[in-house]
């Protein structure tokens, strides 16, 4: 019969689900990664991984698919992500868990392990962090402890990748073998309950596919699935008032009037015993541990959050100057390479569509290629080090004040990068008020796409010793201007009770390059990928909407004129004023002729308003539309062929900052804003969005664009 | 009755009862912060906005009105 099965189905005769359960941050995205080469996003925070993920790999003959659940404290269902995590184990099929634990932490790990283990499902526990269990001198007898417990314990590190094999032979053995009741044992008070509910249940022959003793518990444990099946049975009223008494019973032994608490508790003492049993700590704890120290500067309540402050300065001060270093080269690259290729193309219309369209677009985008590099990796550093978490902790009390929770400042950061993954973090808070609060509010921390377009526009009006202290200061306004979004929502459309704040503070761990390498490279590639298809069609677009329909007429009277004109200048000049012209009578320049009147307000020509329309795709194209837009019709002359002359040169100071303000609020872009409404859980949520950003956006930059032409 | 956010920085207090909603009370619990669980306070925030607790090996960050619904006793 097996080998029958075997030879029919092979595959699934191979194959095992495992389901990677553990607490916050104890590093099973990392384990993951190890196992399969993959390359999961990992942090030092608790919510790295706020859905599940599956990846895929063989082993020895077998296929391994391993879910990597978010990470959850106990089966409390209190954020999103922990309710994603216990609906897929109580829900979905897989045949092994493997419970991944901090070493250094044992006791706070088992509170879940213990939770686990009231499930009757295979399990295999992986004592992560071994390397680091090691330095702090705690030493665990796994062969023990797997005894105690009746799984098996691998001592692992997900970051020096040491016994990696034998944490998946274990998982094989555990598969192959047949499965055995836990060993979680209860206090007497509890046990007697337990064993009253088994006689009665043996009695009545009752009919489970759980082990009696796994009924009774999550009777005891007021499990409402268990109820549900039990309650239809014949023997419930008999076995009702024996359940009644039992849970008084507990409780009157706990002094506690809540039964979970009580639970809580039992599990708590039963991991006590297990730690007690076979956990060695060799080295007596220093007083102040490293965290400690390190904490007692960067979460001083004075110094804290200019220190913050100061880390930030620094990154954009970095961005800007850093940057700056390549970006001549990489100007210099486009122009040489539109110029050869240009060359080798006859026709002129695809010359054109290529140089000016495709090459000029895409050029403008991957120029900032440096800045990003540079603030993803200070991002990947913020996330990695465990410094995250303190400045929520810092920030929480500030931002109670506007109405937000401390741990939004976790999305609100990951938005600097990008709001995509922004909107999906937000799952770590609790409430669903808080988290459209912070929803609403996310695209007002600018993302790394609108970047180009600040260090741009910095560049063109600033000097380069100012020019980073005014991203740095674009940035700041911007998350101003989102805290007091946040005030007025709350105390309008968000009203409701504050969210608890309690918050897990990760130890300090100096993160790899390989993972910082890793983090950057893959969102680096997301950028360029993105260069090279999104915007290099929308660059096309842009380029054949900018040029067509042709009018004969126009250029035919402008080549007489400039046949007959007298000198070199007044040819330019011809040139140029011809170019313009055909731009405006374009069909972009129609569609930016026929919007100007809405953008005028603001001090916007229809060149400008064009490029904040296109913005709405991607903040990239901003800069690549303002690119295709001014290298077809402007007065540059050869020697500055720069775009950031070129706006210096083209658009008022006071026209640049309304500009930027509108850049700063108003909607970050098409696949941001189909995140956001899966996300915020309906469409309704996106137009509310889209008339608060808009709103907002058009009121600040007259204010701004009026202000500025006032002051100068 | 003292509550924890009374604890100045450095004091050490054991838990007598938290005094929580339902579910805070379930997520401090899975804090480890219960009943009988040891208690070192270790920075505060400006004004005691939000303060960092040690829990175990674990290092908590609590808001003030969190922590005034945890009862403690001095060591």
């Amino acid at each position: 019969m097996n080998q029958n099965d075997e030879k029919t189905c092979p595959v699934i005769a191979n194959h095992i689900k495992v389901a990677l359960v553990g607490q916050p941050n104890v590093g099973k995205s990392m384990l993951i990664n190890s196992v399969s080469n993959a390359h999961l996003h990992v942090g030092n925070f608790s919510g790295v991984t706020v859905d599940k993920t599956e990846v895929l790999f063989d082993y020895k003959g077998y296929h391994f698919t391993v879910v990597d659940l978010p990470g959850t404290y106990a089966f409390t269902d209190y954020t999103i992500e922990e309710r994603v995590t216990h609906k897929y184990l109580c829900a979905e099929s897989y045949d092994l868990i493997i419970n991944v634990i901090d070493s250094t932490s044992l006791e706070k790990n088992l509170q879940l392990t213990s939770e686990l283990m009231s499930m009757s499902k295979d399990i295999v526990i992986a004592l992560n962090m071994d390397d680091e269990a090691k330095k702090e001198g705690i030493e665990i007898d796994a062969a023990y402890m797997s005894e105690l417990l009746g799984i098996p314990c691998v001592k692992v590190s997900a970051a020096t990748k040491h016994g990696i094999d034998e944490l998946i032979d274990a998982v094989v053995a555990q598969y192959e073998a047949p499965r055995q009741e836990s060993k979680l044992i209860f206090s007497e008070a509890v046990e007697e309950e337990i064993a009253q509910i088994v006689e009665h249940l043996t009695k009545h022959k009752y009919e489970a596919r759980n082990s009696y003793r796994h009924v009774a518990i999550n009777l005891l444990k007021n499990n409402k699935k268990t109820y549900e099946k039990i309650h239809d049975n014949p023997i419930w009223t008999e076995l009702q008032p024996i359940l009644i008494e039992a849970s008084k019973h507990i409780e009157l032994h706990h002094d506690s009037d809540d039964i979970k608490e009580a639970f809580a508790e039992e599990y708590s003492s039963f991991n006590r015993g297990i730690v007690a049993e076979v956990l060695k700590q060799d080295v007596v704890e220093e007083k102040k541990t490293i965290t400690e120290k390190i904490d007692s500067i960067l979460i001083h309540p004075l110094f804290g959050i200019p220190i913050f402050l100061f880390f930030m300065w620094s990154l954009f001060q970095l961005t800007f100057k850093v940057g700056a270093i390549p970006m001549d080269y990489i100007d210099a690259f486009f122009s040489w390479f539109g110029d050869t290729i240009g060359a080798t193309i006859a026709n002129d219309d695809i010359r054109s569509l290529v140089v000016d369209g495709l090459i000029a677009g895409v050029g403008a985008v991957v120029l900032f290629v440096p800045n990003i590099i540079i603030l993803f990796i200070g991002i990947a550093l913020l996330e990695s080090t465990g410094y995250m978490s303190r400045v929520a902790f810092l920030l929480d009390g500030f931002f109670h004040k506007f109405g937000l929770h401390g741990q939004s400042f976790i999305p609100l950061v990951t938005g600097f990068g990008c709001s995509i993954p922004a909107y999906m973090s937000a799952r770590i808070l609790k409430n669903d008020r808080d988290r459209l609060l912070t929803l609403f509010i996310i695209g007002f921390m600018s993302c790394g796409a609108r970047l180009p377009v600040y260090v741009l526009f910095s560049g063109a009006f600033f000097s380069a010793e100012m020019a980073g202290n005014v991203l740095f200061a674009i940035y700041i306004s911007g998350a101003m201007l989102g805290l007091i979004a946040a005030k007025i929502l709350k105390l309008t459309a968000f009203k409701g009770v504050d969210e608890p704040f309690v918050m897990e503070m990760p130890k300090y761990r100096l993160p790899s390059a390989k993972l910082i390498w890793h983090t950057v490279l893959t969102k680096t590639m997301m950028y360029l990928k993105k260069a090279g298809t999104f915007i290099a069609v929308a660059s096309m677009l842009v380029w054949f909407l900018s040029n067509y329909p042709h009018n004969a007429q126009l250029q035919t009277e402008y080549s007489a004129k400039i046949e007959k004109a007298v000198d070199e200048h007044e040819k330019i000049t011809l040139e140029n004023s011809l170019n313009s012209k055909l731009l405006e009578q374009s069909y972009l320049g129609s569609i930016g002729k026929f919007s100007e009147p809405l953008f005028t307000p603001l001090g916007l020509d229809w060149k400008m308003s064009v490029a904040l329309q296109a913005g709405l795709a991607a903040k990239e194209v901003v800069v690549s539309t303002l690119g295709v837009l001014y290298s077809l019709g402007s007065d540059v002359d050869e020697q500055n062929k720069s775009l950031s002359t070129v706006i210096s040169k083209n658009i008022s100071f006071a026209s640049a900052v309304a500009f930027i303000v509108v850049i700063m609020i108003y909607l970050p872009c098409l696949a941001a804003s189909v995140v956001f409404t899966r996300e915020a859980g309906g469409i309704k949520y996106f137009f509310y969005l889209l008339a608060f950003t808009s709103v907002v956006a058009y009121s600040l930059a007259f204010l701004a664009y009026n202000i500025t032409n006032m002051l100068m | 009755m003292k509550t924890l956010i009374e604890c100045n920085k450095g004091c050490k207090v054991i838990v007598l009862k938290l005094n929580a909603p339902l579910e805070l009370k379930q997520r401090l619990i899975s804090f480890g912060i219960m009943k009988e669980a040891n208690i070192e306070v270790l920075e505060h925030a400006p004004r005691k906005s939000t303060i960092e607790v040690k829990v175990g090996k674990m290092r908590i960050a609590l808001r003030a009105e969190e922590a005034r619904l945890i009862e403690v006793e001095d060591i």
